[in-house]
């Protein structure tokens, strides 16, 4: 039986690899895919046949901003409820993180499922539900808009679009990018067609895949190959789940609750259309309009921490290691940015296995 | 956070399923899928995003065996 963990497997991929004598580097945008990498010790295996990869900004914790941190805490200090994703808790602001804000008695609550905080609106006064993630996420909170909704739910939506921030990344051109690694579950949703534009007008070599060690090196023995054989196209390695088309019913849902408009990720500047808005029909439960007192007028964040590298990381310009705070004045205990806080997050990974690197 | 676990629906009530995690059965939403009891689904933030297709998972492996004996024969 060949199982997704089989290592005579993994060895002779890695062997045919390393019999095209190639020295590349590759980028994926999935902290899932980093955690494969690393846990399952691949990523110096990979180097050692000449592969090199890094993540881009693929950890919706880290690429949300200081200053949707800050709104989050702005909007708990004011009374209202704040509904979040366990890993936003302990991201830092100069303000404090929303877990200091909890500590403080103010209402945070962390929920499981965008649903749990429709659900706890019948406790609170004012729920606001900080929806975070790309597009494995945005169709979840798209998916309970176009339902019955408490009058005092409400959406701040930090959601964002993976496309726009592999144009950004591309166009900034900061370092080579030899092949693409797509997350496997923002292509369930939004199938293979939108990476299209980066084989052909970039020439970028690109394979959907899954988080399997198995499915992860897979994909870098199809772009060796499409490299070794002169082609650049989207290949998916992740068939059993992504189907070329995504998922109709989600894209739909997606294309009725949001509007996409121009947003900064950390460490990046302003990435056009990169993040959802709730549409108009939506405003009575659009958090940014219904809690426009609080939020008007806040005073500007400082984007990063002194001394932490976040937004390099971000860009795959850096390794985790490479930041002199790293595991000293950083660790996961008293983190200095998202990149350290998230469990998708490069740094949080590399410190929690660096062990077993 | 895009993290997505796959688990069998063992029954389905309107939007709610059950959903069999090995062994571990939670509730789970599948509006944006459409799914039958006895299929797999991959669930992410308490709802299942996709269908996991078996044909095609024993394609892949297939594939995987095809290509992997391929370059065993070079």
């Amino acid at each position: 039986m060949f199982r997704l963990r089989n290592e005579v497997a993994a060895q002779r991929i890695l062997d045919s690899i390393r019999k095209e004598d190639v020295n590349l580097r590759f980028m994926h945008v999935c902290g899932t895919h980093q955690d494969t990498l690393v846990r399952f010790g691949l990523d110096p295996m990979l180097r050692e046949v000449g592969i090199e990869i890094r993540q881009g900004p693929g950890c919706p914790v880290c690429v949300t901003t200081t200053a949707e941190v800050a709104n989050a805490i702005a909007l708990a200090e004011a009374g209202r409820t704040i509904a979040v994703f366990g890993d936003m808790l302990k991201v830092p602001t100069p303000i404090g993180s929303l877990g200091d804000a909890k500590a403080r008695g103010h209402d945070v609550r962390i929920v499981y499922s965008v649903e749990d905080a429709v659900r706890l609106s019948s406790e609170v006064k004012h729920m606001v539900f900080m929806g975070i993630g790309f597009e494995t996420t945005s169709p979840t909170t798209a998916a309970v808009m176009v339902e019955k909704l408490p009058d005092n739910f409400s959406v701040y939506s930090c959601h964002r679009l993976l496309p726009p921030a592999l144009h950004a990344i591309i166009n900034m051109g900061e370092f080579r990018i030899d092949g693409l690694i797509e997350p496997g579950h923002v292509s369930a949703i939004i199938g293979v067609d939108p990476y299209q534009v980066f084989s052909t007008k970039y020439g970028i070599p690109q394979v959907v895949t899954g988080f399997e060690p198995l499915d992860l090196l897979m994909a870098v023995h199809m772009l060796v190959k499409q490299i070794k054989e002169g082609r650049a196209q989207v290949e998916n390695e992740y068939g059993r789940l992504v189907k070329k088309e995504g998922n109709p019913k989600a894209i739909k849902l997606l294309e009725r609750v949001f509007r996409p408009v121009d947003s900064a990720w950390r460490g990046f500047p302003m990435i056009p259309q990169s993040a959802y808005d709730l549409k108009e029909e939506f405003d009575d439960h659009n958090a940014r309009l219904v809690h426009e007192d609080v939020l008007k007028d806040r005073p500007p964040v400082e984007e990063e921490h002194r001394g932490c590298r976040c937004g390099e990381v971000l860009r795959g310009i850096i390794e985790s290691h490479e930041c002199p705070a790293f595991g000293k004045g950083c660790t996961p205990r008293y983190p200095m940015g998202p990149c350290m806080v998230s469990r998708e997050g490069g740094c949080n990974i590399a410190f929690r296995y660096q062990g077993k690197m | 956070m895009c993290l997505a676990v796959p688990g069998k629906v063992t029954s389905i009530d309107g939007n709610q399923a059950d959903v069999d995690f090995g062994g571990v059965v939670r509730k789970v939403n599948v509006s944006l899928v459409e799914a039958t009891v006895g299929e797999w689904v991959v669930v992410h933030a308490g709802f299942a995003i996709e269908k996991m297709d078996e044909e095609e998972a024993k394609e892949t492996l297939e594939l995987w065996n095809d290509l992997l004996d391929q370059e065993e024969e070079l």
